[in-house]
């Protein structure tokens, strides 16, 4: 093992070179110096970003038809968080990388039933006061689950064709009692109630957000609000942020390959993407075994501009 | 049973054996270092390891008011931006010095573990900063959870790493990933400092003339005990 190492590596022991005086702890004293300096310039002049985070209420108040378009695609069951499948539910088996259903296997950890959850639920909670809603609560809970999504599917394609439809009151041409869960979901959320009753539902303190931040990605309103701040999916959105600020330029390359074919169009785009990002980490680890691309310095070299002969 | 036999039987004595071996006392600190160690492409490494000392103590003063208090406080606001900034400069520094260590192919000469522990703080720092991002409790970190999700959720490891749980993101960013990359950056400097900066490509020793040789032509330090009976051959 070792004779053959050193067929491979001939590079010789540092501590037989000549050597010059070398203050390292000086050193590193005016890195932090010059560091801490830049640090507190660049903060001072540039600040750091802090866009408010979009509440739910606010959402309502902001884009009323979006909400309303968005429980009743809850409750068809044609939404992100619906149709996802793992680790939320069963309603799809998730991406592929190759043959491995890695999404699939790591299975569902984190359960989420849409239209329980994000609407029905919050609403059965409170309807104590209002006898319109109870029994429209009543009507939903008791009807087969393709009477409902019947009654959802006409009325979502209704506010497909006018968003505002939802203004004109309980219309019940087929759509049972749809608009009526509907429209007392958008006052709910307008209260800001919502959001407690989402998150908080099976504890008193809580950390995690997964339903309500799964909800509001449903919408429309949240990637709307990204696109103007250029944080869309195809405009790098990634590894930017907020204003004009560098956010995470070290991402370029996983950022990169959303922007381009096969990756752009695909419908596996996530899994192939990591699937990638795994491999060319593990070469960017292993580069001093790897044959060829370990010889790159003696090619390229750039070594020349470090180790000048003069 | 001699005393040499009870001290290969102590166990702090075997550590304290272990931990010298594993960087010589004169290779700690040493005031020399080789004469082909003239470029400003040097000075990255200690850059990256100062910055990384103002994102430790900005992210430690952060912690002192919680999670949120930065969105109302001035001094908060101020905090933040210089946590941002310090990784930003962290992350300048520590591209520029990887990519001189690749143009140096600072692998060689059994330094191989060097570029690994090295190449993985740099993939941990990516994931230690990611996380960040997302406990910021801002807008930012709504649109990008919801963003990265997928990613992960893609390739099984959102059932156990959830991106939209900012307590979970949160405890990893300021316990588990700084914990494993203090670990990785301890462990890489005292490779550096125990195998030594690493001599030029094709570079050969000059030939040892030990009783007539010059001042400036000593060892950087002395070579351990046991590489002494064939390194010092002339």
């Amino acid at each position: 093992m070792n004779a053959a190492k050193t067929r491979r590596d001939k590079t010789p022991d540092a501590h037989l070179f000549p050597t010059r005086p070398y203050d390292l702890v000086k050193e590193f004293v005016i890195a932090v110096v010059v560091i801490g300096l830049l640090t507190f310039l660049l903060a001072g002049i540039f600040s750091s970003p802090d866009k408010k985070s979009i509440s739910l209420a606010q959402w309502a108040q902001n884009a009323p038809a979006d909400v309303v378009a968005t429980a009743v695609g809850e409750l068809a069951g044609t939404t992100t968080s619906a149709t996802y499948g793992p680790p939320y539910n069963n309603a799809s088996t998730g991406q592929k990388l190759g043959p491995l259903s890695l999404q699939k296997w790591a299975g569902v950890r984190q359960p989420v039933n849409s239209a329980n959850d994000f609407v029905i639920r919050p609403l059965h909670d409170v309807s104590a006061a209002d006898p319109a809603l109870r029994a429209a609560l009543t009507q939903w809970t008791g009807a087969s689950s393709q009477q409902q999504t019947a009654w959802a599917q006409r009325y979502a394609d209704l506010l497909a064709r006018r968003p505002n439809a939802y203004l004109a009151g309980p219309a019940r041409l087929g759509f049972g009692p749809v608009p009526i869960i509907a429209t007392r979901y958008l006052a709910l959320a307008r209260t800001g109630a919502l959001q407690s009753l989402i998150a908080g539902k099976s504890a008193f303190y809580t950390s995690n957000l997964t339903e309500p931040l799964l909800l509001l990605a449903d919408g429309a309103y949240l990637e709307d609000v990204a696109r103007t701040d250029h944080l869309g999916g195809d405009q790098w959105g990634m590894m930017n942020e907020t204003g004009n600020y560098p956010g995470q330029p070290w991402m370029w390359l996983y950022t990169f390959w959303y922007q381009i074919k096969p990756f752009s169009t695909s419908g596996n785009a996530d899994a192939l993407v990591w699937g990638l990002m795994m491999a060319l980490t593990a070469v960017f680890v292993f580069v001093p075994f790897i044959p060829g691309l370990r010889s790159v310095p003696r090619w390229i070299k750039l070594y020349k501009l470090v180790w000048r002969r003069d | 049973m001699t005393s040499t036999d009870r001290r290969k039987g102590n166990w702090t004595a075997r550590l304290g054996r272990r931990l010298d071996n594993a960087v010589p006392p004169g290779r700690r600190l040493p005031d020399r270092q080789p004469a082909y160690v003239r470029s400003w492409i040097y000075v990255f490494g200690v850059a990256t390891l100062a910055a990384l000392l103002f994102v430790l103590a900005s992210g430690f003063a952060l912690a002192i008011g919680g999670t949120t208090w930065w969105h109302t406080s001035a001094v908060g606001h101020f905090l933040n931006s210089v946590h941002l900034w310090s990784v930003e400069l962290f992350f300048v520094c520590m591209t520029i010095h990887l990519w001189g260590k690749f143009a140096m192919a600072a692998w060689r000469g059994g330094r191989a573990l060097t570029w690994i522990t090295g190449a993985v703080a740099f993939v941990g720092s990516i994931g230690t900063a990611f996380t960040g991002y997302l406990s910021q409790t801002n807008f930012d970190s709504q649109w990008i959870s919801t963003q990265a999700k997928d990613g992960l959720n893609a390739v099984g490891i959102g059932a156990f790493f959830n991106v939209l749980n900012p307590g979970q993101m949160l405890l990893w960013h300021i316990v588990l990933l700084p914990s494993v990359l203090g670990v990785l950056v301890v462990l890489h400097v005292i490779l550096v400092r125990r195998k030594g900066v690493v001599p030029p490509i094709d570079a050969e020793p000059p030939a040892r003339e030990l009783p007539s040789r010059p001042l400036e032509s000593r060892p950087a330090v002395p070579s351990t005990p046991a590489e002494t009976p064939t390194r010092r051959q002339p």
